[in-house]
């Protein structure tokens, strides 16, 4: 199977400015073409391990991200994102390609991808059992994930989880997982080994790194978990850690509020979301210390609260 | 002409989707997502029962666009009642238009027909009062710029559009189909005493059906913006075969159409329905519009820019000539709405006077 890794720079230039890369996460194929450095960085460093579709097949996604012409090519360069041609958004400086790159990947799947209910939330497994982390940004929840991914769990998704409408399944879409300010530091002490891509300075989120999704979880993306926890964390300065039940009727509105695309899909949805709170404990989760968090949420991967 | 583009040719033969590759299905896609098509895309190939017959990855987009477009006008109904509702009490006729006409009456042309606002239209005499039911409901204008308001409110056809506060849906209040400014007039009188209520939605009406014909071409072809024109013309194709097939309706369309003043704009629907989507249109119908078209060398010229400018709006489907077309429909239409010395004030003014004062602002 090809790899972004497995092809040389000068290959991987070619395929951006040329036809497209066409990038495989999860259920889709994403065709970008760039001619922007810091993108083709971030794509270089963060995408080595996953597989490259060949030519000629269906697109799910076309994304094209070029650098401004005339006299902006040289003075304060911006990166303009087109989608199929049309230009949703403004253009960004051109330090913030990558991030860039990362944002509208994600927009193509929560604006378009309806054969799932999309909920804005981290989704980790471990041992079969699946934990949905739902958090408004802020609570720490890239965080904690960041940090789960170096204590043995598979990541599924740090921004959208995808759950398939007809079996309450979760869907693997594996990508880097987006860090904020202060926890840029706070993973690079608490993982060593992490691999994050080169800060970005004052995006409209403040500074942002991304960190490598572990190459297992991107080798077992065709592989779905059963849900079994959704956890609703919060971190807090100085807070003794606790695990609280939350009654499944406010699960059940919370997770909604957290959905992309609950309204959309209508009574399928509700069925959907149903058949997820059924199949899943809910919890608050208020914590301020990390290796408190990493054992308490082996007892929830072991089935025990 | 031109050789047709993919999306075009499978409009006129859904069958011309057998055979087609992934690059194929990822061409037809692209260009129906451009178009705005891609949901009447679903409703084409169902209705001719090669829905089975497409690949896995088009065929989820597919299936993606079903539940979009299911959401959409699950929510647009709702629109359209909670409008009903705030307008109820006024005893005013509620005529809706379009997109919204189209699906609350049930029309063929409703079926996979997206749309993100709500047009209505209402008697002049009552816009005052319908513009304050309306703000008492939770819709608020957009327009805030003195400008813009009085632009609106005395050259324009419509009020500044209004979208409600808490849903974000638009609601654009006509009443008249053209603008106080534009050469010809359709009488709106004429246009609300031929209404034609709904029957499973008591207090909605639609226009009669030559009506909505004429509104839809005269929205498609007297516009200087082109970017859903091959939409507008499928609707214009799926309303001839629905209405055309009701005895009376060919006959009286040309002579509606001379009534309101809008020979031209069938002329043109009636010209290129048939030619980019194969519409079928009886050839004494076509006889009786020829004297409202243009003639000669205008003629070629507009077919060379309508024949660019009705196909999406899609790098596959652009030669070199697709920019300066829209360009010169653009001019067109906006000439087509204000007389020469008041385009030109509004032009000035859009130009340097909004410009400094967003920038002053920002």
């Amino acid at each position: 199977m090809l790899t972004v890794g497995s092809l040389s720079r000068a290959e991987l230039e070619a395929r951006l400015s040329g036809a497209g890369l066409v990038l495989r996460t999860g259920p889709f194929a994403n065709r970008i073409r760039s001619d922007v450095q810091p993108l083709i960085d971030g794509v270089a460093l963060m995408y080595a391990d996953y597989p490259v579709d060949p030519e000629g097949g269906f697109v799910d996604f076309h994304l094209d991200f070029l650098r401004s012409g005339g006299l902006r090519r040289w003075v304060r360069s911006q990166v303009h994102f087109a989608y199929d041609g049309t230009t949703p958004f403004q253009p960004l400086p051109l330090g913030q390609a990558y991030p860039m790159l990362e944002w509208t990947m994600n927009w193509c799947v929560s604006h378009r991808a309806h054969g799932y209910l999309i909920i804005h939330a981290a989704v980790l497994e471990k041992h079969g059992r699946a934990i949905i982390l739902p958090a408004p940004p802020g609570s720490g929840k890239s965080t904690l994930t960041a940090a789960l991914l170096g204590h043995g769990w598979r990541l599924l998704s740090d921004e959208m989880t995808l759950v398939h409408l007809d079996d309450a399944v979760l869907v693997p879409l594996p990508r880097p997982v987006s860090l904020k300010n202060t926890s840029i530091d706070i993973i690079r002490a608490f993982r060593p080994d992490a691999v994050l891509s080169r800060p970005v300075e004052e995006t409209t989120k403040g500074t942002i790194a991304h960190l490598k999704a572990p190459r297992d979880s991107i080798a077992r993306a065709a592989e779905p978990a059963r849900p079994a926890c959704i956890v609703f964390p919060r971190w807090e300065a100085g807070a003794a850690i606790a695990l609280d039940p939350m009654p499944k009727a406010r699960a059940f509105m919370q997770v909604a509020d957290n959905s992309f695309n609950y309204q959309v899909l209508g009574a399928r949805g509700f069925a959907a979301l149903g058949r997820l709170i059924d199949a899943s404990d809910a919890y608050t989760f208020r914590y301020s210390n990390l290796h408190e968090a990493m054992a308490l949420f082996e007892r929830l991967a072991q089935g025990a609260a | 002409m031109m050789r047709l583009p993919l999306l075009v040719r499978v409009l006129r033969d859904p069958a011309a989707v057998r055979g087609l590759d992934g690059v194929g299905w990822d061409l037809l896609l692209r260009q129906a997502d451009a178009a705005n098509l891609d949901a009447f895309l679903l409703v084409l190939l169902e209705d001719a029962g090669l829905l089975d017959a497409v690949p896995a990855g088009p065929r989820a987009h597919l299936e993606w666009t079903r539940t979009g477009a299911a959401g959409h006008a699950r929510a647009a109904r709702y629109e359209v009642r909670q409008i009903r509702k705030a307008l109820d009490g006024l005893d005013v006729p509620l005529i809706l238009l379009k997109g919204a006409a189209y699906a609350l009456a049930g029309l063929d042309a409703g079926r996979g027909r997206l749309f993100s606002d709500i047009d209505i239209l209402v008697p002049k005499a009552r816009l005052a009062e319908v513009e304050a039911a309306l703000m008492m409901h939770g819709w608020i204008t957009t327009h805030h710029d003195e400008y813009d308001q009085r632009y609106y409110r005395q050259w324009m056809h419509e009020l500044p559009p209004m979208q409600h506060a808490r849903r974000g849906n638009s609601i654009d209040v006509h009443h008249a189909i053209l603008p106080e400014t534009a050469r010809v007039r359709p009488d709106p009188d004429s246009l609300r005493a031929c209404a034609r209520p709904i029957a499973a939605e008591p207090g909605l009406a639609t226009l009669a059906p030559a009506d909505m014909v004429l509104h839809s071409a005269v929205h498609l072809f007297f516009d200087g913006e082109f970017d859903k024109g091959l939409r507008d013309l499928v609707d214009l194709h799926r309303l001839l075969g629905e209405f055309g097939a009701q005895p009376g309706f060919w006959d009286a369309l040309p002579a509606r159409a001379r009534e309101l003043q809008l020979g031209r704009p069938l002329f043109y629907a009636l010209r290129y329905c048939p030619r980019l989507l194969g519409t079928v249109v009886p050839p004494a119908v076509r006889a009786a519009v020829a004297l409202d078209g243009p003639r000669g060398p205008l003629l070629w010229l507009m077919d060379r820019l309508f024949e660019r400018a009705l196909l999406p709006l899609h790098p596959s489907c652009a030669d070199a000539f697709n920019g300066p077309a829209r360009f010169a429909l653009y001019v067109r239409g906006n000439w087509l709405r204000m007389p020469p010395l008041l385009l030109a004030q509004h032009l000035f003014h859009k130009a340097f006077i909004t410009k400094h004062n967003e920038s002053q602002a920002a």
